[in-house]
């Protein structure tokens, strides 16, 4: 398989302005600061990882719905950074994106027959073709009836217009989609649908995602590879199995021993990692391994000086962490952390 | 949507109903009356009982009111205290005027105010945009009459580039037909009153407009940015519309919402500026007919004009309403 998505050391900082009567930049929120990932075409990539990490930055940086600061994306071929105006119009048909509120993202006064049109029109796909079967089939996709092209958004429960959200992207035959936290929005009953729904027009299409969420059971659920975000980096790859039963690590161990065991047996004996102490801000972060203020396995050389860099500790299992090895074999043991004060820098999102 | 339509014309009955014995009641509720200011300072208390009597001021005040809505019911209004003409035929008179006057404030403040008030969004924290929002601060917080006056000053007597007051060079004859200066010199093709009428409009239209366009601009840029952030706007800009069309289709309609709320309710508060500024300017539409009223008590004509007044703030509330449902379809009413 070759890769569709080619992200190498993708920044996306945002300048914090204050001033009284002229703005000046006092610094810069860290969303997302130098992030590698690659996506295989046709496969489904997971991220994941705690509100703030900067995960939806890295969905919209990629597709330049967000300026990235730098790095390079390269999308089948083609250095997206690089694009410009006409061009990267284009290309955006062939990368689209799910967003997280399905009634927010779409336009109140568009009927959905208008809202799937737009695109098509604008990409000059309504050429030689019956619009009017193409919407009925796309709709027919998504699990939505035909009467539906002439109500509006409103008219429509939550999962039904992610469903809408979901045919707005596919109208345009698009190659990858990005979905930011697709189904947080919704009803628990109404995610799986949606997820199930996901994953059938993955193979109907040939759809290659990029499933950005919070929840783990989601991304366990769809996703064939796993990234782990920490304050905008990745800290750990891992193909999804592999990931869930031997996490690397030492955040993911906490993220995962989080998830509560459907085994009572296992639930009372199994080992729980408690984080202490708040998520740094994203425009201090901290010197060194960006979680070593809150690791119970930091060590006194390194964590605090050198950060990591994502390395494969084995095939297709990359972790950035100095001791990965020897805290899997057991040689290291967590300790208890002393809350670390985050640093009071008041920011406005 | 005619459902709609005519249910809130049966709404807006009630309200002048209201309304209507509101003025009645606060008209005579007010110090002094029509024979005090007829009479002046010649007035004895027998004088003036006696006029009142020939008026019917004496009867009980319930029994006036039931006349007034008798009457009003059969289009009577009454006749002026003043001028003895009946009511209706004074406004008809003096309205086209200040119609006349309003349309064309009403033209500069949405034409200007909201590509102004867009700009100043799409180009935030630029030049025009500290521009706009310190002159619209100004616009709403100076008084119209004080613009009328300074414009007047600067440009009719200083400058002079535009005639002071009044509405047609007096020494033009002019056909008049529909009573707009401007139109009637059109219709009977005589372009010279035309354009002198559109000179004189200039700068009341301009005064009067000050404050609705401020309004209107600052609304817009508003309404503008809210929508900007929305993220719609951002599923456009994925899908890979070109910025012109997220702009116009996405933005700018979205964003006209608010605006037309505030410009419904600016029409209405455009009767009140085009009296100060129909003063300052000599106008003669039904301005001085309210100054003169108010000072001499005229209960018919003042209650017509204020009810007038009220026929058009509902009116354009309506239609407000109505522009509402037709841009949002999350208004409509099935």
């Amino acid at each position: 398989m070759t890769n569709l998505v080619e992200i190498e050391d993708l920044k996306v900082h945002f300048p914090i302005r204050r001033g009284l009567f002229v703005d000046r930049v006092v610094g810069h929120v860290y969303a997302v600061d130098g992030v590698d990932l690659s996506i295989r075409r046709g496969e489904t990539y997971g991220l994941v990882g705690e509100s703030g990490c900067g995960k939806s930055t890295l969905g919209r940086g990629l597709l330049r719905l967000t300026e990235p600061t730098g790095g390079r994306m390269v999308f089948d071929g083609t250095d997206l950074a690089t694009l410009k105006g006409e061009d990267l119009r284009r290309m955006r048909r062939r990368m689209q994106m799910v967003f997280q509120d399905p009634l927010s993202s779409l336009d109140p006064r568009q009927s959905v027959e208008s809202i799937l049109v737009e695109g098509i029109r604008v990409h000059g796909l309504d050429k030689g073709v019956d619009l009017g079967k193409t919407l009925r089939d796309l709709l027919t996709s998504v699990g939505l009836p035909h009467g539906s092209l002439r109500k509006y958004p409103h008219e429509f429960s939550g999962g039904q217009r992610q469903r809408i959200g979901i045919a707005r992207a596919l109208a345009v035959r698009p190659d990858l989609i990005v979905a930011d936290e697709p189904v947080s929005a919704l009803d628990v009953s109404v995610q799986a649908q949606v997820i199930n729904l996901l994953e059938d027009l993955q193979g109907e299409f040939g759809l290659t995602y990029l499933v950005i969420a919070h929840d783990l059971a989601v991304v366990r659920h769809i996703a064939d590879r796993v990234g782990v975000m920490y304050l905008g980096g990745i800290v750990e790859e891992a193909p999804a199995h592999e990931l869930y039963t031997d996490p690397l690590h030492p955040y993911t161990r906490a993220l995962l021993s989080a998830v509560p065991v459907p085994d009572p047996v296992v639930e009372d004996r199994r080992e729980r990692i408690l984080l202490t102490g708040d998520l740094p801000s994203p425009a201090a972060p901290p010197a060194g391994c960006r979680f070593h203020t809150r690791c119970p396995w930091k060590q006194a050389t390194r964590c605090d000086t050198e950060r990591p860099r994502l390395r494969a500790v084995e095939s297709g299992h990359k972790v950035a962490c100095h001791y990965a090895e020897q805290i899997r074999s057991g040689e290291l043991r967590p300790h208890s952390v002393e809350p670390e004060l985050v640093p009071e820098l008041v920011l406005d999102p | 949507m005619l459902r709609f339509t005519v249910r809130r014309m049966l709404q807006a009955i009630p309200t002048l109903f209201i309304l209507s014995i509101l003025i009645f009641a606060w008209l005579r509720s007010l110090p002094g009356g029509p024979a005090t200011a007829l009479l002046g300072d010649k007035a004895t208390p027998e004088k003036i009982e006696a006029l009142n009597h020939v008026m019917g001021l004496d009867r009980p005040l319930w029994e006036q009111y039931l006349g007034f809505l008798g009457r009003m019911a059969t289009g009577d209004f009454g006749n002026s205290l003043i001028s003895a003409d009946p009511v209706l035929a004074e406004i008809g008179r003096c309205f086209p005027a200040t119609i006349e006057l309003s349309i064309v404030a009403l033209l500069i403040a949405v034409g200007a105010g909201i590509p102004l008030g867009y700009l100043a969004a799409r180009y935030r924290g630029g030049v025009l945009d500290n521009l706009t929002v310190g002159v619209s601060l100004i616009g709403v917080a100076v008084p119209v009459f004080f613009t009328g006056l300074m414009l007047k000053y600067v440009f009719a007597i200083q400058l002079g580039w535009l005639p002071p007051s009044g509405r047609l060079d007096p020494q033009i004859d002019a056909t008049h037909i529909t009573g707009f200066a401007v139109l009637d010199g059109l219709l009977t093709g005589e372009y010279d009153a035309a354009w002198d009428a559109t000179l004189h409009l200039i700068l009341p239209a301009v005064a009067l407009s000050s404050i609705p366009m401020a309004a209107i601009v600052r609304i817009t840029r508003a309404a503008v940015l809210d929508v900007l952030n929305e993220d719609y706007v951002r599923t456009a800009n994925a899908k890979g519309l070109d910025a012109r069309t997220v702009r116009g289709r996405h933005v700018l309609r979205n964003a006209m919402l608010p605006v037309s709320t505030t410009v419904g309710l600016q029409i209405g508060l455009l009767l009140a500026g085009a009296v100060l500024t129909e003063k300052v300017f000599n106008w003669g539409g039904i301005g001085s007919l309210i100054a003169q009223g108010i000072e001499r008590h005229d209960y018919p004509r003042l209650q017509a004009l204020i009810l007038l007044a009220a026929l058009v703030y509902v009116v354009m509330n309506l239609l407000v309403d109505i522009s509402y449902a037709i841009i949002d379809p999350r208004v409509r009413v099935r």
